[in-house]
């Protein structure tokens, strides 16, 4: 052990390895923040929560930091609440029962760009009567637009941007491009300043409430954007980084070892132990995986634990048996395991003490590369629909993008990001993996 | 020479390798051991010396357990061990020692001193640590490994030759066995090495009244070693005697000739030329029938030799040959 500890030491020398640990890092670093940060029942709800868990997230939002490399400044999130800012609603009682409620809406717009959307959501306290409510838009020019008179319920939302009256009223262009406009630009450029948005409302019960919330969605949202259902992608980046790792780590190490374990039982115990085990694996080897497994998401479970489980029991017996078996016949020839006999060692001590040992060094670096491939597996399962139901993983948010045609739509990020972290994944992996060969396969080094 | 105080006595023993075709038709057997009698007394040191394939190795293979024996018995201690139980086998290996021809292939590569000389004891029931450690210390001082620290904590590759071997034997009397069986101690080690090993096994032997059987091809190192010498030819034991006795007197031709290809550091040897007998050792698989040695034999008995197997024959005490020349 001692000795195998002191060649890992020799991965000083290599910088490619170097390189491949600090991402590996990187990653388990990822990893642990996304756990601690994000509790499993918390990053479950954010990413299958309802419409209400993300509706101040705007949509198909591109990641915050892309700001940075256009010289334009892309317009963010803006939220105005008459419950977070008591002051901006005034109430004028007319009558015993009639008051008017005004709620002014003021906020500082110096984006370059036009919001993405507009929305407004009421809330009113009444018994019978509702209120009516007329909404006005002021812009820092001085010019003003009657949006919409209505009555509204309980909970109640406008959409400013689907507005269709207002659309044809601003002369066919959408209502939040419209809304802030500069009437005298060439091209069309938001106007900067301060824009109010004016609700009157008129309440016929005493004791009869208004409040009022304003979303200007903005057009960068989050480190990683969002995507079409609103959901901030960097929770599925972050908690698919702990997903992925645990799951080419438990694949590689189910397939690794307990195939290493088969193959030494069957070496050394040879005649119809042997025979078995090499039929078995004969079977296994013309077995189509991938369509099994994808048999198995579609008719039996998607948990990313029980295909797991499928890929460890169908890799159990997989081809590499037959490699393993070919370095452990060898090393059952070896004077020392004769010699461990001839002192009464038994046969699974021998296999544990002596075999395995002996061949875990050329071991270690098929196994630190076959990590990303489950990676890979599992984010190719989940591209073909057969994501965990639950979990949100990097493959998930590649099958949403496909299916959302992000790439056709410009929302580059949304592919690229996933793609990046799989990427680096199977970089981190490898460089240290072929480094590791060549220090544990000396024989390679010459090459 | 069957008698009271043997150890070990091997009785009429055969090792046969089955050849199979497909996997269960038996098409012959490769008759490595093929009728062998043995007796060794308790520390007595015996060498048995042959060419190779002569079946050697594999009865020390056989003595040790580590193949079955086709037909023939080994008792060792008054107890036969091809009768033995599981718990039965495990004090009969504690108690026979076995040292290799390849140190380095020997030891466990993975494995530090301290941990390859732990093994059998851990093994064979000795568990608490500072037991073991007062073992591997006393066994490590007698075979002149001091100080013991500055070893216990090496892999076998960072030893030399002579210190692997020492390992080796180290590990087999780490037990205090009663036999050790040496299948070529030292033919991989340089020469000067060899008869420091040989010697440290020697004051092994007489110390703890070992028992060995020192199996070689090499007839120069026999005389540093052993009281008996075997001499095996085709899977038998053509001939045996006292070692002085034997390389004095050698009664078999195949002795003699064997005698006859031991080289001196002699400056004449240059320009002399050995006799070699010609023609290649038996097959094993279909041996010669008769005398195994009959065709490379030049005082070879027609008729007879080619035909009937050689009894054994004492022309002298304590001598015996399988040879027709010494029929009375």
């Amino acid at each position: 052990m001692r000795e195998l500890l002191s060649r890992f030491k020799d991965i000083r020398e290599y910088p490619s390895a170097i390189i491949g640990i600090v991402i590996i890092l990187f990653l388990i670093g990822l990893a642990l923040y996304a756990l601690i940060s994000i509790p499993y029942s918390e990053a479950v709800r954010l990413w299958r929560g309802a419409e209400a868990m993300w509706i101040e997230n705007p949509r198909n939002a591109r990641p915050i930091w892309m700001d940075w490399f256009t010289p334009a400044s892309l317009p963010r999130t803006i939220i105005r609440d008459t419950k977070d800012d008591p002051g901006a609603k005034e109430i004028i009682p007319l009558t015993d029962e009639l008051s008017e409620i005004i709620v002014t809406l003021s906020f500082d717009y110096q984006y370059d760009d036009f919001p993405r959307e507009i929305s407004l959501f009421l809330t009113a306290e009444y018994e019978d009567n509702r209120p009516f409510v007329t909404f006005l838009w002021r812009t820092p020019d001085g010019r003003e637009y009657e949006l919409r008179d209505q009555s509204i319920s309980r909970e109640d939302a406008y959409r400013i941007s689907q507005d269709e009256r207002l659309r044809r009223q601003l002369g066919g262009i959408l209502p939040h491009t419209g809304l802030f406009m500069d009437p005298n630009a060439e091209q069309p450029t938001p106007l900067k300043g301060e824009y109010e948005l004016v609700i009157e409302g008129l309440v016929f019960e005493e004791g009869a409430d208004l409040d009022v919330r304003m979303i200007a969605y903005g057009r960068i949202h989050g480190i990683a954007g969002t995507d079409h259902r609103r959901r901030d992608i960097s929770v599925a980046l972050l908690w698919g980084t702990p997903v992925a790792l645990a799951f080419g780590f438990l694949a590689a190490v189910g397939t690794t070892i307990l195939t290493m374990i088969i193959a030494a039982t069957g070496s050394w115990y040879r005649k119809w132990v042997d025979g078995l085990i090499q039929r078995i694996t004969e079977v296994v080897m013309i077995l189509p995986i991938l369509p099994i497994l994808v048999m198995i998401g579609t008719m039996y479970s998607r948990s990313i634990w029980v295909l797991l489980g499928a890929i460890i029991l169908l890799g159990l017996f997989s081809a590499v048996i037959k490699i393993y078996r070919a370095m452990f016949i060898q090393v059952r020839e070896s004077p020392f395991i004769e010699a461990a006999r001839a002192y009464g060692a038994s046969g699974p001590r021998i296999i544990f003490r002596y075999m395995i040992p002996r061949i875990i060094p050329m071991l270690i670096p098929q196994f630190v590369i076959l990590i990303p491939t489950y990676v890979f597996l599992e984010a190719t399962l989940a591209m073909l629909g057969l994501a965990d139901p639950l979990l949100p993983t990097w493959g998930k948010v590649l099958y949403d993008a496909q299916h959302q045609g992000a790439l056709y739509m410009g929302h580059y990020y949304w592919v690229l990001l996933p793609s990046f972290l799989l990427i680096i994944t199977g970089l981190g992996f490898s460089m240290l993996g072929f480094a590791l060969d060549r220090i544990f396969n000396p024989r390679l080094r010459r090459l | 020479m069957k008698n009271n105080n043997d150890l070990l006595s091997i009785e009429n023993l055969h090792t046969f390798y089955e050849l199979r075709r497909w996997g269960f038709i038996k098409t012959g057997n490769v008759r490595a051991v093929d009728g062998v009698n043995l007796q060794v007394k308790k520390g007595e040191a015996i060498s048995v010396v042959g060419e190779s394939g002569c079946g050697k190795s594999t009865l020390a293979k056989t003595v040790l357990g580590l193949v079955e024996p086709t037909d023939g018995k080994i008792v060792f201690d008054g107890k036969n061990i091809s009768h033995m139980g599981k718990e039965e086998m495990k004090w009969y290996r504690a108690k026979v020692g076995y040292v290799q021809q390849d140190p380095y292939g020997a030891l466990p590569p993975f494995m530090t001193v301290k941990k390859i000389l732990e093994e059998p004891m851990t093994i064979n029931g000795i568990h608490d640590p500072r037991e073991q450690t007062r073992h591997i210390h006393e066994g490590l001082t007698e075979l002149k490994m001091t100080p013991v620290e500055q070893f216990l904590n090496k892999f076998p590759h960072m030893l030399s030759g002579g210190q692997q071997q020492r390992v080796v034997i180290a590990r087999a009397t780490i037990m205090n066995p009663k036999l050790i069986v040496a299948d070529e101690p030292v033919s991989m080690l340089d020469a000067s090495v060899r008869v420091e090993i040989l010697e440290l096994l020697r004051e092994l032997q007489e110390e703890h009244e070992l028992a060995v059987i020192y199996i070689t091809h090499d007839l120069s190192t026999v005389s540093y070693f052993s009281e008996r010498i075997v001499v095996m030819y085709g899977g038998k034991i053509i001939e045996e005697a006292l070692v002085d006795d034997l390389l004095k007197n050698p009664l078999h031709p195949y002795t003699k000739a064997l005698l006859e290809a031991i080289s001196d550091p002699d400056g004449a040897n240059v320009k002399t030329f050995k006799k070699v007998p010609g023609g290649e050792p038996p097959n094993l698989l279909n041996p010669p029938p008769g005398c195994r040695f009959h065709p490379r034999c030049e005082f070879r008995i027609e008729g007879l030799c080619e035909k009937e197997e050689p009894e054994d024959f004492f022309p002298e005490e304590n001598h015996r040959v399988e040879c027709w020349l010494y029929k009375e």
